[in-house]
């Protein structure tokens, strides 16, 4: 095999041995549990329906402005946490403002995400401030600003709700209907729209990659994060680069909630989706960094969630076995780029020790 | 020979900064009572250093002290754990299934057994396979939130009191009472004599209805102190938090010494969780943790990485807590104004070290808090909930200059490498 073949081979081996792995553990926990590991493993492999496949890539969608949320701070070797707390203080402040219709159509619209962008950023920012002035670790800070978040909005959300008839729900004034973003559904049958959000989202993973390999901005970014020192000597000054990103991170994590607040909620409530910053982690870590790959273990965490549903119901197995199974995925994609790297590694010392061994033939193989 | 003399001095008059000796505790034990009782005298809170806040406070303090020390465990020998928290589900959901099946003190070790069992996937992942300690936590704190939901559906549902997100009642591990002390205290502290009934509160918040586990838990630390900073094996555990490259040239099994650190740092946060079911309340439920673990973590980090100052940390975080729940809206109102007072004296103490900036932004914040406590009778039960949260931020941005961790915290180390 030619060393670029190999290369190659290596690359595509560490994600399929993850994701083996990852399925021989879990149907481990299933054997050693009692429950049918054949069905199970059907109910979710088995192909999703038009409705289905709807609602992963809505899923999708939202977990993978999350993971690029997450992401932006990991170029940096900042740990956001904080996304779970950014993105529900932003949703709200988005609904609030697209509830309240100061400007017509999708002024509104526009209005409503820029206010999610800022609080999103603003509170992300606090984190950044107290990392980049006082020394405070992002991994706390942010994990305090969750839960400070969550009783904020629980206040705020009194003060602005209006109560629907009959109901202990509270929420913010629906968006009007001519600010909303419209679905596109994928038969023509109710119930198999998808977000327009899909689009942003797509484009917001351009613009990443661009923003990051591109501009001076993330060369800086990138450049921080590899090496502080290095970044101390070239003349970037990193205290305003923690803040920046923490703010772009913040932001973005800011958008996280609109596809379902423009695309189906049409308000923020009490039964708004939560722990979705979570998710955003497992799925940064999994995509390493890399607008496609994010883009993938979005889906992957998506179909995984959606082909779960019906475990309870068909075989009676509770659904929670698939949080094992990303989890495991997690951990398992990690160690398996691990693996392999130290075998790739193996495998050019043995090329170099047999070229040098017959020092009169002239390998091509020998890697530079 | 003078030399060495003159080295062995200097060594004698260096102080380890940041470390606290157990006297300074009780002073300042007693400091923080009297300015209780101060607070309570001028505002009129009346529930401030009661002896049922005390209590309160004690049993909210215990799990995040012991998932923090979890934390300085595996930290010392340079292992980050930020899947505390999943090893502390875990032993909620060990607690509950052998705390029910065979006993309480069987459900206490099968919390630290579980809890051993997240640290044995941590210790795997990051010291064998190198990964990066914190995705290993995170994945960790993912693995363990489905695996107890799964499982508790699987073994609960159906017994009596169980169901699918939480286990049947459980039985209590014992507590210790002194009795006719616990009622001579009671008095005392019904005469509302400044500062004395304050005192009496606390000493009778210790002998009424301590919970063994809380004993337990303040073995663990004494040991946990005299292991780690009293014998050879700790310095030689501390020394691969370090610089293992070092100790490994020394003939330290650095693998074998963080593996130890990672399993009873996953066997002290299990003994966490299972505090929080057995004692906290009685039963397993979902989501019990509610993040303690990531605050023990802060805990420790504002602790200074040092058992003593981990204890005050849960303490602070755990008497804050307490008070959101408890009359919280007079109490952490009367809070403010200690704070504001505080902020004002750390003010003038930037001052004079000549840190103007930091000294203008606190004098904005005490300002700003005082204002807030003239202007408002009660604090809104959103943001009492609010309170140990914001306090933890308030405290590290104020102390964490003074911190220092373990150099080679976090660090990947891979065998061999020191040349």
């Amino acid at each position: 095999m030619t060393p670029r073949m190999t290369k190659l081979s290596l690359g595509i081996g560490a994600p399929v041995l993850a994701l083996v792995s990852a399925f021989v553990i879990t149907s481990l926990v299933l054997l050693v549990a009692g429950d049918p590991v054949g069905e199970v493993w059907s109910t979710i492999l088995s192909v999703p329906e038009t409705r289905n496949v709807a609602n992963i890539i809505n899923s999708a969608t939202v977990l993978y402005l999350s993971g690029l949320a997450v992401a932006v701070g990991f170029k940096m070797n900042l740990f956001n946490i904080g996304v779970d707390g950014q993105y529900r203080i932003a949703a709200f402040a988005a609904a609030a403002v697209a509830g309240e219709a100061w400007l017509p159509g999708y002024l509104n619209t526009l209005l409503a995400l820029l206010a999610a962008i800022l609080v999103g950023a603003a509170w992300a920012g606090i984190a950044g401030l107290l990392r980049a002035t006082r020394g405070v670790s992002e991994v706390i800070s942010t994990i305090m600003l969750n839960f400070i978040s969550t009783s904020l909005v629980a206040y705020m959300l009194r003060r602005v709700a209006v109560r629907e008839e009959g109901s202990n729900i509270i929420a913010t004034k629906q968006v009007p209907e001519r600010s909303r973003i419209p679905g596109l559904s994928l038969s023509g049958e109710a119930g198999t729209e998808i977000y327009g959000f899909v689009f942003i989202a797509i484009l917001c993973g351009v613009g990443y990659w661009l923003v990051l390999n591109r501009t001076r901005f993330g060369f800086d970014l990138r450049a921080t994060g590899q090496s502080e020192t290095a970044a101390v000597a070239s003349g970037i000054n990193v205290k305003r680069m923690v803040l920046a990103s923490m703010l772009v991170s913040g932001g973005l994590a800011g958008l996280v909630g609109m596809p379902i607040l423009f695309g189906g909620a049409y308000s923020y409530g009490s039964t708004f989706q939560s722990g979705l910053g979570f998710a955003g982690i497992a799925i940064a870590l999994l995509g390493r960094n890399h607008p496609i790959g994010i883009a993938l273990g979005a889906l992957l965490f998506a179909f995984l969630d959606e082909q779960s549903n019906p475990l309870q119901i068909l075989v009676d197995v509770s659904p929670d076995i698939v949080k094992i199974t990303q989890g495991i995925i997690v951990l398992t994609v990690v160690i398996s780029y691990e693996v392999v790297r130290r075998y790739g590694l193996r495998l050019e010392q043995r090329h170099v020790a047999q070229a040098l061994e017959r020092p009169e033939s002239k390998s091509p193989e020998v890697p530079a | 020979m003078s030399r060495t003399a003159s080295v062995r001095d200097r060594l004698a008059s260096v102080r380890p900064r940041g470390r606290i000796s157990p006297w300074w505790i009780l002073i300042g034990l007693a400091g923080v009572l009297l300015l209780l009782s101060l607070l309570q005298l001028v505002t009129g809170a009346n529930d401030l250093a009661s002896s049922g806040t005390l209590r309160a406070t004690l049993i909210a303090t215990v799990p995040i002290a012991l998932a923090g020390l979890g934390g300085l465990w595996a930290e010392r020998a340079g292992v980050v754990n930020i899947g505390l928290e999943g090893m502390m589900i875990l032993g909620t959901y060990g607690a509950g299934f052998f705390g029910y099946h065979y006993g309480p003190w069987v459900g206490v070790l099968g919390a630290a057994a579980l809890g051993a069992v997240g640290g044995l996937i941590h210790a795997l992942a990051t010291v064998v396979f190198g990964v990066d300690h914190i995705i290993s936590g995170v994945a960790i704190n993912i693995i363990a939130i489905g695996a107890t939901q799964y499982l508790a559906v699987q073994t609960f549902t159906g017994l009596p009191g169980g169901g699918q997100t939480q286990s049947p009642k459980l039985g209590d591990v014992g507590s210790i009472s002194i009795g006719p002390l616990s009622e001579a205290l009671g008095q005392v502290e019904g005469r509302n004599i400044f500062f004395v009934s304050e005192v009496a509160a606390f000493l009778r918040a210790l002998v009424t209805d301590l919970s063994l586990m809380v004993v337990l838990a303040a073995v663990l630390f004494v040991l946990t102190y005299f292991l780690l900073w009293r014998t050879a094996f700790g310095l030689r555990l501390r020394s691969c938090g370090e610089s293992p490259v070092a100790a490994e040239t020394l003939g330290v099994n650095v693998y074998r010494y963080k593996f130890i650190a990672v399993l009873t740092s996953g066997a002290l946060a299990g003994l966490a969780g299972g505090f929080l079911t057995l004692v906290a309340s009685s039963n397993y439920r979902d989501g019990q943790t509610g993040g303690r673990g990531y605050i023990g973590l802060a805990a420790m980090i504002f602790g200074n990485w040092r058992p003593t100052g981990l204890l005050m940390g849960s303490g602070l975080f755990g008497y804050t807590e307490t008070l959101g729940l408890r009359q919280g809206g007079d109490s952490v109102h009367a809070l403010l104004l200690g704070i504001a007072v505080l902020l004002a004296a750390v003010a003038v103490w930037q001052w004079r070290s000549r840190q103007r900036l930091s000294a203008g932004v606190s004098t904005f914040l005490a300002i700003g808090i005082a204002i807030v406590y003239f202007s408002i009778d009660v604090v809104p039960g959103d943001f009492t909930r609010m309170t140990p949260y914001v306090t933890t931020l308030l405290v590290l941005a104020m102390a964490s200059q003074r911190l220092r961790m373990p150099a080679a915290d976090g660090m990947r180390y891979r065998r061999g490498t020191a040349g």
